[in-house]
């Protein structure tokens, strides 16, 4: 079932959680709500399901409008951050809760309901603990049957709030896959927070990025990791290192370092250049585009890349930058913790102060009209 | 050489086994003496006098009233206690604060006190008292009055025993049972009720034995008239001040008894609470 939210918003108080917004999600699509903690992200999750009403707006379920529908009535699957499993019950009456508490008409005969429950416990896996309490359950079992309980009613959209939150990585890793394969096999459309990039990129089909209670970007997640749209986006979609540059003598300068940029008018303006820490080269030597001198503070081995840690030389920056390598390429280089070495982004994003907030892709080195780039 | 084992802090024998003394004896001393003496005192004509005392018309319409007044006051205080702890645990609106610290009213102010300010209340020239007047009902010095004022003193029982239990459980079982389509009944029958019951089991017996016992509010309020507005406590004052000690003793042994069962039954309830907590911790986790 689709789902379509025009104009949503809701205040706490003074606080404006989420500011009007619209956001249509097709039938059968997986879409991740990322950004930070107090983005609004989990209350427009909860206003999906009906357990926040929202101040104005409408919200569609296919055709049916359901902005004044009850939250019992919605009829969809929700699973909670802390899986909000009935502590009470076992295991298979807390996935057959949903089944059993229908009005009298509707209800499943009991031998049927019970059946139903088997069946979902063998599609998550863990037939072999039906007669379990909750507290008895590791925290992956958990979000398990809470997902099996979710799906019992056969819901037609499920909602998932933070839902690997509280997992170990591995397990987070297995749960990931074992969702997006249940998901193309049930084929039904779901909604889930997150505030791990990698989890919104890796699961979902589009994902909404969100800050201060309204929508930064919607995209798939190749399109916004290509073609971030605002600073805000890049910084959260992983380690970014800043260049602040204020335009000068035809080019970029911050201290002794500068960049030069293509010959383009809208990029001779004071701004920030955003370089991503694996589209970085380093080299003993500047060259005529780039003069970023740096110190090596620290050179990390994580698994099978390298982190270099980059202080500027001479030149200011808010935080330290950081290029990535692999093992075998950090050897070519032969980099020493505490030499001089010189960087030159391939590729950088460029947000000039002046025009809109949408960045402009650039890469080094590149031909300049008459000229070749040398070494200096 | 010695072999020396340290010791935990204040763990020195002497210290330890002196203490340990002492407080057995004061116990023996304060507690376990008077309860004993009350039993003696009671039993010192014998078994049959002891009946005899206790089926004195007035003993029994004592009795009764007590009963009937701990009857009432339990279930009103057990739903007050509900909506209560639902209402400060699961919505926030202005006030919520002053409301919980409200509930503390009972246990902070003076029962003969509570008993005054009812009497002032509903008395004959209380701002409620002359319209209960002119309407022929009559409150204060009558059972109505006693069931008022011990519906005071017992209130903040069951909701002190939720409100912890009931914030530290949080609302989203409940926000799970709506999402899957349960009812309002449903919720609180399959839900909220099987979370709280051991807790609501332990308020219902404290509010139960303060209804019983109670003196100072209901003195105040009943007017002491024998066969007709004397709880068992009072009465037991009551015959004391008579010269009818043994009398005395034997309803006093009675009140003694449902304080033991009292007692006992917390005991397990409280056994059975920690149980239920602690049940699944022994118990192996299971890799995933």
């Amino acid at each position: 079932m689709s789902i379509r939210l025009t104009n949503i918003s809701k205040t706490f108080g003074q606080f404006q959680a989420l500011s009007p917004l619209t956001l249509d999600i097709q039938e059968g699509e997986m879409i991740g709500l990322l950004g930070p903690s107090g983005s609004g992200k989990t209350t427009l999750l909860r206003i999906i399901a009906g357990l926040e009403g929202a101040d104005s707006g409408s919200i569609h379920f296919g055709d049916r409008e359901v902005t004044q529908v009850h939250v019992r009535e919605r009829r969809v699957g929700f699973v909670f951050q802390n899986y909000a499993l009935f502590r009470h019950m076992t295991v298979a009456d807390n996935v057959a809760f949903g089944l059993e508490v229908m009005p009298k008409k509707q209800r499943l005969p009991a031998a049927e309901i019970s059946k139903r429950v088997t069946q979902l416990l063998e599609t998550v896996q863990l037939g072999h603990l039906a007669k379990r309490y909750p507290e008895q359950l590791s925290g992956g079992q958990k979000q398990r049957i809470a997902l099996a309980r979710a799906l019992a009613t056969q819901p037609e959209v499920l909602l998932l709030d933070e839902p690997f939150g509280a997992l170990d990585a591995k397990v987070r890793k297995e749960l990931r896959r074992w969702l997006r394969s249940l998901h193309e096999e049930l084929k039904f459309t779901s909604v889930f927070v997150t505030h791990d990039q990698d989890e919104a990129l890796e699961l979902s089909d589009r994902v909404v990025v969100m800050s201060n209670g309204h929508i930064e970007q919607i995209n798939t997640p190749a399109e916004l990791y290509s073609h971030p749209n605002s600073r805000f986006v890049f910084d959260f979609l992983g380690n970014v290192n800043v260049f602040e540059a204020s335009w000068q003598q035809s080019r970029w300068q911050n201290g002794q370092a500068f960049l030069v940029p293509p010959a383009q008018q809208t990029l001779q303006q004071d701004g920030a250049l955003y370089v991503r820490s694996h589209e970085l080269t380093l080299s003993d030597k500047p060259n005529s585009q780039a003069n970023l001198p740096f110190d090596i503070v620290a050179i990390t081995p994580v698994g099978a890349e390298v982190r270099v840690e980059l202080a500027p030389h001479g030149w200011h920056s808010k935080e330290l930058w950081e290029a990535k390598f692999t093992q075998h390429h950090l050897q070519e280089l032969g980099l020493q913790k505490g030499s001089l070495v010189y960087a030159t982004p391939r590729t950088g994003y460029f947000f000039g102060v002046k025009g809109d907030s949408s960045p402009t892709r650039l890469s080094w080195p590149f031909l300049t009209p008459g000229s070749l780039a040398f070494d200096i | 050489m010695n072999s020396f084992k340290p010791l935990r802090v204040g763990e020195a024998p002497l210290i330890k086994w002196s203490l340990i003394t002492l407080a057995v004896l004061l116990a023996l001393l304060f507690l376990l003496v008077p309860l004993v003496s009350i039993f003696q005192q009671a039993l010192v004509g014998g078994w049959q006098r002891y009946i005899g005392h206790l089926s004195q018309p007035d003993t029994l319409h004592a009795i009764g009233l007590t009963l009937i007044v701990a009857a009432l006051t339990v279930p009103i205080n057990l739903i007050f206690g509900i909506m209560l702890a639902w209402s400060v645990t699961r919505f926030e609106f202005p006030g919520r604060k002053l409301l919980i610290t409200l509930i503390d009213i009972p246990f902070a102010v003076s029962p003969v006190v509570a008993g005054l300010l009812y009497l002032l209340l509903y008395g004959s020239n209380g701002w409620l008292g002359e319209w209960l007047y002119e309407h022929d009902l009559q409150v204060m010095f009558a059972w109505p009055g006693i069931l008022l004022v011990t519906i005071f003193v017992t209130c903040p029982f069951v909701a002190r025993e939720l409100i912890p239990l009931m914030q530290q459980q949080g609302a989203s079982e409940e926000e799970a049972a709506v999402i899957l389509g349960a009812s309002w009944w449903q919720l609180f029958r399959r839900v909220t009720f099987p979370n709280i019951k051991w807790a609501l089991i332990y308020g219902v017996i404290l509010t139960n034995a303060r209804a019983v016992g109670e003196f100072g509010a209901v003195a105040v309020v009943s007017g002491n008239i024998r066969g007709e507005t004397n709880t068992l406590s009072l009465h037991v004052q009551l015959l004391y001040e008579d010269y009818q000690a043994e009398a005395a003793f034997a309803s006093a042994s009675l009140l003694a008894l449902i304080a033991l069962l009292t007692l006992m039954l917390k005991a397990v309830v409280e056994w059975r609470q920690q149980r239920s907590l602690t049940a699944n911790d022994n118990k192996e986790q299971s890799p995933l």
